[in-house]
């Protein structure tokens, strides 16, 4: 399964590229594409994850299972680190990202980073509104498998 | 998993929850779920794309076989599997070995043409249709075409190449999913000068 879904997310950024090739080329659009997809999974996963766990404590409680539990299993590996101002900022590090690894570490290829990186953020989005938190995921690539995803907490 | 654990002790209302499955058996469902909705999100995204259910249904194609092209080599890596001396040989290795590899699930394969190239992979269960439902006016789409692409793309690069094509689908309310494959021909002379 792991490899056809990595085959399959590869396919889907470059199916969703083409497609916009024909037409007007906008990178945000696509983008966007990847991410609203990502979104929906991510709101169908954490339905199905969290059908047998007990009810979260409170925002941090929810990172947590995020970033141990949801993480593992989707990318088969604990993430490396999580930090927080504690103010509704987290910052969620993997070292060897799984979608990355798979491209030259060097920095050849890092303009491209981002729409690898578009579906997840959306995953991760769309668990945590799933749970109830509205939320705004921005990913960062400074060298090239570590990946940084940002997660801002949207007050209501 | 040691997380449910903790929260058991943490609070101990908490003792009629049913226990965690082993945490190998939840990574695998988990991990075919994140796949299926995958896909369920990039039918969906194509049918937002193109106007009809043919273009999609020829998109998935061609992006089914551009997995399988890769997906033979993860395949071959894995699996152990040596030549196939037959058609016969290669739907059992299909069957067996790589769809269960893949998708944990195990055809069967029936109605052999006569002239031995010819067969059919029934699905008992797709778990690429999992959660799906067709929408009315989505009757044409196939919406599981994705592994024609893959099961054409791989057979492709070991030098067969084949037809693939659904003629049963539980979608569209027949009884179990039915894939028919036809063998071509083999493809010659794609070995570089030299090579064996």
């Amino acid at each position: 399964f792991v490899a056809l879904f990595l085959l399959l997310h590869n396919e889907m950024v470059t199916g969703v590229y083409k497609s916009q090739e024909q037409g007007e080329v906008e990178n945000g659009r696509c983008i966007t594409k990847l991410e609203n997809m990502g979104f929906r999974v991510g709101q169908g996963l954490i339905e199905r994850f969290t059908k047998d766990t007990a009810r979260f404590k409170d925002e941090l409680d929810i990172m947590k299972f995020i970033y141990k539990d949801f993480w593992t299993t989707v990318f088969k590996k604990q993430i490396d680190n999580l930090r927080t101002n504690h103010q509704g900022i987290y910052v969620l590090q993997g070292n060897k990202f799984r979608l990355l690894t798979q491209m030259s570490s060097g920095k050849q290829y890092l303009d491209h980073a981002p729409k690898y990186l578009a579906f997840t953020c959306g995953l991760i989005r769309g668990g945590l509104s799933n749970l109830g938190i509205k939320s705004i995921v921005t990913a960062e690539v400074s060298a090239m498998p570590t990946c940084k995803f940002q997660v801002i907490i949207q007050t209501m | 998993m040691s997380r449910q654990a903790n929260r058991g002790t943490e609070s101990k209302k908490m003792y009629w929850y049913l226990p965690f499955p082993l945490p190998s058996a939840s990574l695998r469902l988990m991990s075919s779920e994140l796949f299926t909705l995958t896909y369920g999100a990039l039918v969906t995204q194509l049918c937002k794309d193109y106007e009809n259910d043919e273009d999609v249904n020829k998109q998935l194609d061609k992006m089914g076989y551009n997995i399988g092209v890769r997906l033979i080599e993860d395949f071959l890596a894995r699996s152990n599997v040596g030549r196939c001396h037959d058609f016969r040989e290669t739907a059992d290795v299909i069957a067996k070995v790589a769809f269960k590899m893949y998708l944990g699930i195990t055809p069967s394969i029936t109605n052999w043409s006569p002239a031995g190239d010819e067969f059919s992979l029934i699905l008992e269960n797709n778990p690429l249709v999992d959660f799906v439902e067709l929408p009315d006016n989505h009757s044409s789409l196939i919406y599981s075409n994705l592994l024609c692409g893959v099961l054409r793309g791989a057979l492709e690069m070991v030098q067969m190449a084949v037809d693939v094509k659904f003629v049963q689908d539980t979608l569209k309310g027949d009884g179990v999913t039915e894939i028919r494959m036809r063998f071509i021909k083999r493809i010659e002379d794609n070995l570089p000068a030299g090579e064996e």
